[in-house]
């Protein structure tokens, strides 16, 4: 970040400026706690930039009219907490199948079912991956503190457009309401990084929407510009039209899946803290990390070594990292507000199963003194 | 010289996936002489279906088309006519999708009165999936999940749009594709949200089980629960009951249209006049 600009403002009212900023012209949303301020922020931001921001009858209409923007050609978003994803989820399949790019953002509460609407989780990690029925490759960010509440939707309304599929931002109720000040990037900073979608500019009659390489995404011009096509949520063609032909439907979902674990380079973000001296490896993200690093800090003034690896790109997971932490840390710690989601990707990904676990379901936050508890155990 | 569909029709898609006979058929060509009278652009037009045989509706028409999840045809019809308020956005789906899994969707488009038209083909079950009971099944008929007799109430799909708040409600059936053209045209016109119920023939999966087993059957038979809105009007409330009107039902142009209104919230955030009042609208609730 060259240039930069100070403000004072939530994680939540963050996201929604960073949605405008990152050029977002439509929202779609229903409300729900935590994160109704990003609706309540963008429905003044949007109509002031030219855009639209409804606030729809349900969750679910909320995300189907985002994806239909989208299908014109228009960036969306919607924002939810975990309720709404589970409301949400056969749409997001539908904008998987249908490779239309998206932003949600789910500001995590205690769950399961209604929770604890008013209290902080990172309950909806295994979620994120598969909030859908059926086989694809789900992206998912999590925002660390207020400013990658700003940067992640950025970075999210661009990996969208490029790997034309949603893009789940995960925050959490810390910080969603946690108002602080940030230096995030300035607009124009934004606006010079914009990935735009692809188009296809040849005569209509040359144009296959979903023609295209194994490991590319669909190339989606948008509506009502002389190239007529089909969007469905079922198997389809080059054209998008249904089809139940066996080598297309394979070619789909490989496709699908190619589109992403052959890119990975591009979205993979993590973050290593006071890793390179230390002896003792922690692995934590969202606003467990702040917890985290403040612990880190008081566990050296006490002589005991400590580091964070910090997933930014959640899924799909900094694998190979992972495992080189794994074969260098004898021990490791993961951290994290739910009963060990994360902790099984980590396992997989080391490939050993002796990973210490620190979890905490009943709606608070970590406090450094929990962790540093643990760590003095291992 | 007879109309040329194939101007309209993605040809290479047809024959369609439906029955002989169905009236999808018949609304689908309707439909289309519909936008050519009415002289509108191909690529101006978005086609959006939901589930069901009318959820392929939108594959076989040479226009900007999406087809949905099951029920949410208004919902994502919304969002392209929110971001593309110049163009045409046209809803077809059944009476389950519409009016079941999608009833939702259905009333809060009719409330906030946007400029979309959907067009609900009504033919009083589950086809697709073969034969299930809908919202709009009549009581006593068989369906394959209710085999001792439907006992679920129907809809009165055009009151329900009516009470909603759609300003233009109105309903055909496919034995008359003439009139049904002209008030798929006076819908498409409309400046609002318009609901077309189109009352059509499901023979093999509606009929068939229920002493229609073929097309004519079934089509004699909506001829005889159907009746113009001047007919139906004379009716007493009691044999109102047993008669669906045809017809325009309901034709409001005084309504705010919805996109129109959401033009006036720009102009408040642009600083370009003061904030909404009450007295912005005909009526106060």
């Amino acid at each position: 970040m060259s240039n930069t600009r100070e403000v004072i403002s939530s994680g939540n009212e963050l996201a929604a400026l960073a949605a405008v900023d990152a050029g977002c012209r439509f929202f779609g949303g229903y409300p729900i706690t935590p994160s109704s301020e990003i609706m309540h922020t963008i429905s003044d931001l949007l109509p002031k930039r030219g855009g639209v921001a409804i606030q729809m009858e349900d969750e679910i209409a909320g995300i189907c009219s985002a994806i239909g923007a989208s299908m014109s050609g228009v960036r969306a978003l919607t924002a939810t907490s975990g309720p709404g994803i589970s409301l949400k989820a056969e749409n997001l399949g539908l904008a998987q199948m249908a490779e239309v790019p998206l932003v949600v953002i789910n500001v995590m509460r205690g769950g399961p079912s209604t929770g604890l609407p008013t209290r902080v989780s990172q309950g909806d990690v295994s979620q994120a991956k598969n909030p859908s029925h059926g086989d694809y490759k789900s992206i998912t960010l999590c925002a660390g503190n207020i400013t990658e509440c700003y940067t992640e939707t950025v970075r999210a309304f661009n990996l969208a457009d490029r790997f034309m599929q949603p893009v789940i931002v995960l925050m959490d109720e810390t910080i969603g309401h946690m108002h602080a000040k940030a230096a995030i990037p300035t607009q124009e900073e934004v606006e010079a990084g914009i990935v735009t979608r692809k188009t296809f500019d040849g005569p209509a009659e040359e144009y296959k929407p979903y023609g295209v390489a194994q490991d590319e995404p669909a190339v989606l011009n948008p509506m009502f510009q002389g190239y007529r096509y089909h969007f469905t949520g079922l198997h389809h063609d080059e054209m998008g039209f249904p089809t139940e032909e066996i080598e297309t439907c394979r070619k789909l979902i490989d496709r699908l899946f190619r589109k992403v674990d052959e890119h990975v380079d591009e979205l993979e973000s993590n973050e290593e803290y006071m890793l390179e001296d230390a002896d003792i490896l922690l692995i934590g993200y969202g606003s467990a990390s702040l917890a985290i690093k403040e612990a880190i800090h008081r566990l050296r003034e006490e002589g005991i070594k400590a580091g964070l690896f910090r997933p930014i790109t959640m899924w799909p997971s900094p694998e190979k990292r992972m495992y080189e932490l794994g074969q260098k840390f004898d021990k490791v710690l993961s951290v994290e507000l739910n009963q060990g989601q994360y902790l099984e990707e980590i396992q997989r990904a080391m490939g050993r199963k002796d990973i210490e676990k620190l979890t905490k379901t009943n709606g608070r936050p970590f406090s450094p003194q929990d962790i540093i508890d643990k760590v003095k155990e291992l | 010289m007879a109309f040329n569909y194939d101007e309209y029709l993605r040809t290479e898609k047809i024959p369609t996936l439906w029955c002989w006979g169905c009236g999808d058929g018949v609304i689908l060509k309707t439909f289309i002489r519909a936008i050519d009278k009415l002289g509108w652009k191909k690529d101006d037009v978005c086609v959006v279906s939901g589930i069901g045989c009318s959820g392929r509706f939108s594959s076989y028409v040479d226009f900007n088309t999406v087809h949905t999840t099951h029920g949410r045809t208004v919902a994502y019809a919304t969002g392209i006519k929110l971001a593309n308020p110049d163009k045409h956005v046209v809803c077809v789906a059944g009476d389950g999708d519409a009016l079941a899994i999608g009833g939702n969707h259905t009333i809060h488009g009719c409330r906030r009165n946007i400029d979309i038209t959907l067009i609900v083909v009504q033919n009083f079950i589950y086809g697709l999936t073969n034969s299930q009971t809908s919202p709009t099944t009549p009581r006593g008929f068989w369906t394959v999940s209710q085999k001792a007799g439907n006992i679920d109430p129907s809809f009165n799909a055009c009151k329900l749009a009516e009470a909603a708040g759609a300003s233009f409600v109105a309903r055909e059936t496919v034995n008359e594709p003439r009139k049904l053209e002209k008030v798929l045209i006076k819908a498409m016109e409309h400046k609002g949200f318009s609901f077309v119920e189109v009352v059509s023939n499901c023979h093999i999966n509606m009929g068939r089980k229920n002493k229609m087993a073929n097309a004519m059957a079934t089509l004699d038979w909506i001829d005889s629960i159907t009746l113009p809105k001047k007919k139906h009007d004379a009716l007493s409330e009691e044999e109102k009951l047993n008669y669906l009107p045809t017809g325009i039902l309901k034709e409001d142009n005084e309504a705010e249209e919805y996109c129109e209104m959401y033009e006036e919230i720009k102009k408040v955030h642009q600083g370009k006049r003061g904030k909404i009042t009450q007295d912005d609208f005909k009526k106060k609730l």
